[in-house]
């Protein structure tokens, strides 16, 4: 991987987790690197919250070793938390002080934070004019930003945040994607968690997909996407006799409408498609075929898979329990 | 290292903002005038009653004391006492003062007395309930313990903040309560003797190194033995609020246990063993009056000694608890 020359911000070695005699985090490992935009993917319950609340010693493992920018977090919590900005879950602060005050509070927890770092964080973040307010009166929008505000603090190197769009607006995680970027832009790194896949689509360079305690795949979310194959959909005025004709054919497959894995609402504006997985050189020669047929062709589009399918893919079989 | 100070500074902000010790001031400026209103119809009453006869009477039972004291037929220690007594009966004579007129010091020293069982931990408890659960139930704590610094730190600036706003809490009752009835009964009386030195001894009271102090001396002895007890009743809670989540909870909790104190003390005496629990220990400053105490066998040390035990067995809970304890939501 061209990856190794890189610096290793956050390497999770064989995580595990268990609370009284059930087993909730199975050898979780991954790496993340300086810079990068790292996904932490998975459906409720799969451990995602566990893994994140070890990352940041909230919670003790079992087994395994965490180290943040080579600093062990269960033996030196203080040293290796001064690399890390984060939020877990909700930026839950104290409503009955505000904004500046609840910096000021964070401030004082780490050393070396001038006043004007936290003018700094609160203008990076956009709340000036808020800032003065008690925090009991901010719209959830604007307690992430003081929660990021916050993270930021302490020009940290890993910034955790998990689930960062729950909550908020589409125009509000508009702001937060390009907010992300911007961070990840100036040398930080960022670990980001979700159920949502089209998000880590988005955001991402890099993810690791956790189900059942269990990291079961880690990569670039590109090279995921294209593992799991592409489709060829097609829109006709004659859908059952093209149906007729791809049937039989070596090298064209038709799935049937309920075993495919597209993201619905992009299938919603086509009448009857119909989805095929063909090698890509062939549409030219099929879209002849069915013309010459004298059928017509209205539209053929290649749908990449959601990492949703991907998902699917993986954990194909199991149930979520 | 983050310094200790601006954690602690960090916690003592948080109490005032959160307006607890405004609210227990707010408590102690309404209660105050309400028990000085009662006092001051006591006091008419008693005056009406006596008149203005009090002088005589007073110089009547030094005689009756004298006399016995020079009698060979009165025991040693009971000696003691009574010339004690004379000591005391000879200064309001000569400060032409009348004892059952009260004055600020005297109504400082009997609310205290009162206050320690219920009142000042209820205070206590007012701060104390929620200093940890609070912020475990906001989710606050997710926050704090993910900034570089020990857990272990982060309890011990929650620790001296409860003792910081405990201290002032009994500063403030002592100095409000002298302020206010001071408007009514007058601000004289520290230099009024009280008795001390009473010794229990099984069901008798030994009364051989009774002498009298004053009564600025004694409210400053009593202070402190209040100051200890509520420093139990706050390391306690401390325990309980970082073992319960609800600040709810956390303060029932207590508060039950400390009104369930108050109820033994006064039907345990056939259950000894019961003076081994903190709650019917409170009230030390019953030890300087020479009240019997409520269980045979419990002495002042002998509370000292069980209130400091429970409040470093919660201070080692607390801390155990606090520094391994997995944050699950």
């Amino acid at each position: 991987m061209a990856d190794h020359a890189k610096e290793v911000v956050l390497s999770v070695q064989n995580l595990q987790k268990s609370i009284g005699r059930k087993q909730i985090i199975r050898n979780v490992s991954f790496d993340v690197y300086a810079g990068e935009i790292f996904g932490f993917l998975g459906p409720n319950g799969s451990g995602k919250t566990t893994t994140i609340r070890m990352l940041v010693d909230l919670i003790k493992p079992t087994a395994g070793k965490i180290l943040i920018c080579g600093e062990n977090i269960n033996s030196h919590p203080d040293r290796a938390l001064a690399h890390v900005g984060c939020i877990v879950e909700n930026p839950e602060m104290y409503g009955y002080m505000t904004g500046w005050e609840n910096l000021e509070q964070f401030a004082r927890m780490q050393p070396g934070i001038s006043e004007r770092r936290i003018a700094e964080v609160v203008e990076i973040v956009g709340l000036d004019a808020r800032i003065g307010d008690k925090v009991k009166t901010y719209s959830l929008g604007m307690r992430q930003r003081l929660g990021i505000a916050q993270a930021l603090l302490c020009k940290p190197k890993l910034l955790i945040l998990d689930e960062p769009t729950n909550g908020l607006d589409p125009k509000g995680i508009k702001e937060l994607r390009e907010f992300i970027r911007m961070l990840a832009g100036s040398g930080m790194s960022l670990f980001i968690s979700s159920h949502l896949l089209s998000e880590i689509q988005l955001m991402c360079d890099r993810v690791a997909i956790i189900a059942h305690g269990e990291v079961i795949a880690v990569g670039e979310v590109d090279e995921l996407v294209s593992q799991a194959g592409t489709y060829t959909v097609w829109q006709v005025d004659k859908p059952d006799r093209v149906k007729e004709m791809f049937e039989g054919q070596p090298d064209v497959q038709v799935v049937p409408e309920n075993q495919h894995r597209i993201d619905e609402s992009l299938l919603t504006t086509l009448n009857e498609p119909i989805v095929t997985v063909m090698d890509e050189l062939l549409v030219t020669d099929w879209v002849n075929r069915l013309v010459a047929a004298g059928i017509g062709v209205q539209s053929v589009q290649r749908v990449a898979p959601s990492l949703e399918e991907l998902f699917l893919k993986l954990t194909e079989g199991e149930k979520i329990g | 290292m983050v310094n200790l100070l601006a954690l602690i500074r960090n916690e003592t902000t948080k109490v005032w903002k959160k307006k607890r010790f405004a609210v227990v001031v707010l408590i102690l400026l309404i209660l105050i005038p309400i028990f000085v209103y009662a006092q001051m119809k006591i006091a008419q009453n008693s005056a009406d009653k006596f008149n203005e006869d009090w002088r005589s009477e007073l110089q009547s039972r030094i005689t009756d004391n004298t006399n016995a004291l020079s009698s060979n037929r009165i025991p040693e220690e009971w000696k003691q006492w009574r010339k004690a007594l004379v000591q005391q009966l000879q200064y309001y004579l000569d400060h032409d003062i009348n004892p059952q007129t009260p004055n600020a010091v005297t109504f400082t020293r009997t609310f205290m007395d009162n206050a320690v069982s219920l009142f000042i931990p209820l205070m206590v408890l007012a701060i104390a309930s929620d200093l940890v659960s609070s912020e475990r139930s906001t989710g606050t704590i997710k926050m704090l313990l993910t900034r570089p610094v020990r857990r272990w730190r982060i309890l011990f600036s929650k620790l001296a903040t409860l003792t910081l706003y405990v201290s002032l809490i009994l500063v403030v009752t002592v100095l409000l309560c002298y302020a206010i009835s001071g408007l009514v009964f007058g601000y004289a009386g520290w230099g009024e003797p009280v008795f001390v030195g009473f010794h229990i001894r099984g069901a008798d009271v030994d009364t051989a190194n009774v002498h009298a102090i004053t009564q600025g001396v004694y409210l400053l002895m009593q202070s402190g033995l209040i100051w200890f007890s509520a420093m139990v009743v706050a390391i306690i809670a401390l325990m309980v609020s970082v073992l319960v989540r609800s600040t709810a909870a956390s303060f029932v909790t207590m508060m039950a246990t400390i009104i369930a104190g108050t109820i033994l003390a006064n039907m345990a005496s056939s259950w000894k063993s019961a003076k081994y629990l903190f709650n019917v220990n409170l009230e030390l400053s019953g030890y300087l009056r020479g009240t019997p105490p409520p269980i045979e066998g419990m002495s002042l040390g002998f509370s000292l000694a069980v209130l400091g035990i429970w409040a470093a067995a919660a201070l080692i809970v607390s801390f155990t608890v606090f520094t391994k304890q997995d944050i699950l939501n």
